[in-house]
């Protein structure tokens, strides 16, 4: 495995609360689980994906927590396509302007 | 320090009083009640005063839109005579792209103000970016903390996309997983920061959109000579209602109906780790609507300023599959794309048009910026993937986590009213079962509170068997 250098952007994740550390009053299938935290920031010594790290946040917090991502990227899209959207164009405005505007 | 979690949750006060720069204890009462109206006036700021401050950052000012084809659509399906006029308050277009940006604008106005060096919010909402852009133009640090994954590392698409914007702003995002105690460790990262709270729920976050009330107001006279009959707000932690019908009431001595509106989201447990991504909106919808107008002092600041029961005239509730169908009504007939979880209003007003007459005028007060994962198409895939039945057919038939029921004809899509005299007396219940005694003062408060008289309070306090102090020391 590569060597991840110091002062890469890198994202974190790290358990804030184990199950039983939780509060009381949950449903039963978030007490099962810890509560997590993910937190991005700028690797402060060398590290392997894995490892317990510390990383300085943008705000120049210190965190620590187990290494997960290198320059850690968005990739939420708009999804796969959903028909019924087409469909609902067509109800409106075939309501609207009667049928045949659609033809 | 002690940062265990009952450790840290008992500090809670102490940490809150010092993150928001405001002694809350000034406006206690006597048991339940606090001064409410003198609460309101923290900051002395007037009205104008906050216009200005809004206007030279990039909020306010958005433009009041007539919705005519969706307003031909609506009386299409209405008795003859009937439908009214439907405008939109494109808040879209404030910088960040929501309303939120003017609760957030006075927020980081007071923190640099009163020389905090960052801001902390708690949200997964618009209001994470609203505040990241405004700390970014005062040069403030800014941390977001949000509920953003389930256990098993699955995000919200809309809410992954709020954080980008955050941190497009600059700011640092936290994110967690499901769980209430997202609470104990923004209570830490204030403790640790000595940031300012910019919560949602302090008089700032609230006298910031007194500005969208009178502008509202304001607008409608230009464009038709009339005020509106009916404003229709986005119902969750009740700020927006709040802060709008103020503004209204400032501006005008004419009545005008203030209708709340969420998704329907029963059934599903907000807390619930499993839940949490078989809902297609994370904000707006009941799981905070209901919770928060019967009991507002369960926010992240002692007192909150957002208290929807005073000024809500009618709540409405709407399932996902009306609100999608809106957004996508919005898009093909009028040509604007925004953002679903704030056409909520828009959903609801298109249903109460039906019953309005023609010359009446309804105004949907805000939308949304629209982006990747924050848009119907990308709530409606998610909600594919995660095994919801997506169909036509009537919305009422929907059950939140398991289908999404898009209207099959346009006539289908109606509110559902809620009892608000049953939501009264679940807030005076909360209420009364916290003392033993109340004072007179406490009577006129409730009263305030849920918008009734003193018998229609003191007919709930009788059930209770507590001690009414006969006139106050």
């Amino acid at each position: 495995m590569n060597l991840v250098k110091q002062g890469t952007w890198v994202q974190i994740k790290k358990i804030i609360l184990k199950p039983s550390q939780r509060a009381h009053n949950l449903p039963e299938q978030t007490k099962k689980t810890p509560l997590m935290m993910w937190v991005k920031g700028f690797l402060t010594e060398n590290a392997l994906i894995g490892e317990e790290v510390t990383i300085k946040t943008l705000t120049g917090r210190i965190e620590q927590g187990e290494l997960l991502k290198i320059n850690p990227s968005f990739m939420h899209t708009y999804g796969e396509f959903i028909p019924e959207i087409l469909m609902i164009d067509k109800i409106c405005k075939d309501t609207l302007f009667g049928c045949e505007s659609n033809e | 320090m002690n940062n265990s979690y009952d450790s840290v949750m008992s500090r809670k006060n102490q940490i809150m009083q010092s993150s928001v720069g405001i002694d809350y204890n000034r406006y206690e009462g006597k048991y339940l009640n606090f001064d409410y109206e003198a609460l309101l006036k923290e900051g002395d700021f007037t009205l104008s005063e906050i216009r200005t401050i809004q206007n030279s950052n990039g909020v306010g000012n958005t433009p009041l839109k007539e919705l005519r084809n969706m307003t031909n659509l609506v009386r299409k399906v209405s008795p003859d005579g009937y439908g009214a006029r439907i405008f939109i308050k494109d808040e879209a277009l404030n910088d960040s792209g929501s309303f939120k940006a003017r609760r957030a604008s006075i927020a980081c106005y007071q923190a640099k103000k009163l020389g905090f060096n960052g801001v902390i919010a708690a949200t997964s909402g618009n209001y994470g970016a609203a505040v990241a852009s405004q700390a970014a133009k005062y040069g403030l640090k800014c941390i977001i903390v949000q509920e953003c994954y389930d256990s098993s590392g699955i995000g919200q698409p809309e809410i992954i996309e709020k954080a980008r914007a955050c941190e497009a702003y600059g700011a640092e995002v936290v994110q967690l997983s499901v769980g209430p105690e997202l609470f104990y460790k923004f209570l830490l990262l204030l403790e640790e920061t000595g940031y300012f709270n910019a919560s949602l729920y302090t008089p700032y976050g609230i006298m910031g959109i007194e500005t969208l009330g009178q502008e509202i107001v304001e607008d409608c006279l230009k464009l038709t000579n009339k005020v509106p009959d009916m404003v229709v707000c986005t119902n969750a932690g009740g700020g927006n209602l709040t802060g709008t019908a103020r503004g209204i009431i400032k501006t005008t001595n004419q009545k005008v109906e203030i209708v709340g509106a969420s998704v329907n989201l029963f059934g599903l447990h907000m807390a619930n780790d499993y839940d949490f991504n078989r809902k297609s909106f994370t904000t707006g919808h009941t799981g905070f609507g209901l919770p928060f107008i019967i009991n507002p002092d369960r926010s992240d600041v002692p007192r909150s300023a957002a208290r929807a029961l005073r000024y809500i005239d009618r709540y409405v509730t709407l399932t996902q599959g009306e609100v999608f169908f809106i957004t996508e009504a919005l898009s093909a007939l009028e040509g604007i794309e925004r953002g679903p979880a704030g056409n909520t209003s828009l959903a609801a007003a298109f249903s109460l048009a039906k019953s309005m007459t023609r010359d009446q005028i309804i105004v949907v007060q805000e939308t949304e910026y629209t982006s990747a994962g924050k848009h119907h198409q990308a709530q409606l895939a998610f909600a594919r993937k995660n095994g919801i039945d997506i169909h036509f057919g009537n919305p009422i038939d929907e059950v939140a986590g398991k289908t999404i029921v898009l209207p099959k004809s346009v006539d289908l899509i109606n509110a559902v009213e809620l009892d608000l005299d049953n939501i009264r007396k679940k807030y005076i219940q909360t209420q009364v079962l916290k003392t033993e005694i109340l004072s007179q003062d406490d009577i006129v408060f409730l009263a305030e509170e849920t918008n009734q008289t003193k018998a229609f309070v003191l007919d709930q306090v009788k059930k209770y068997d507590r001690i009414v102090e006969e006139i106050d020391e």
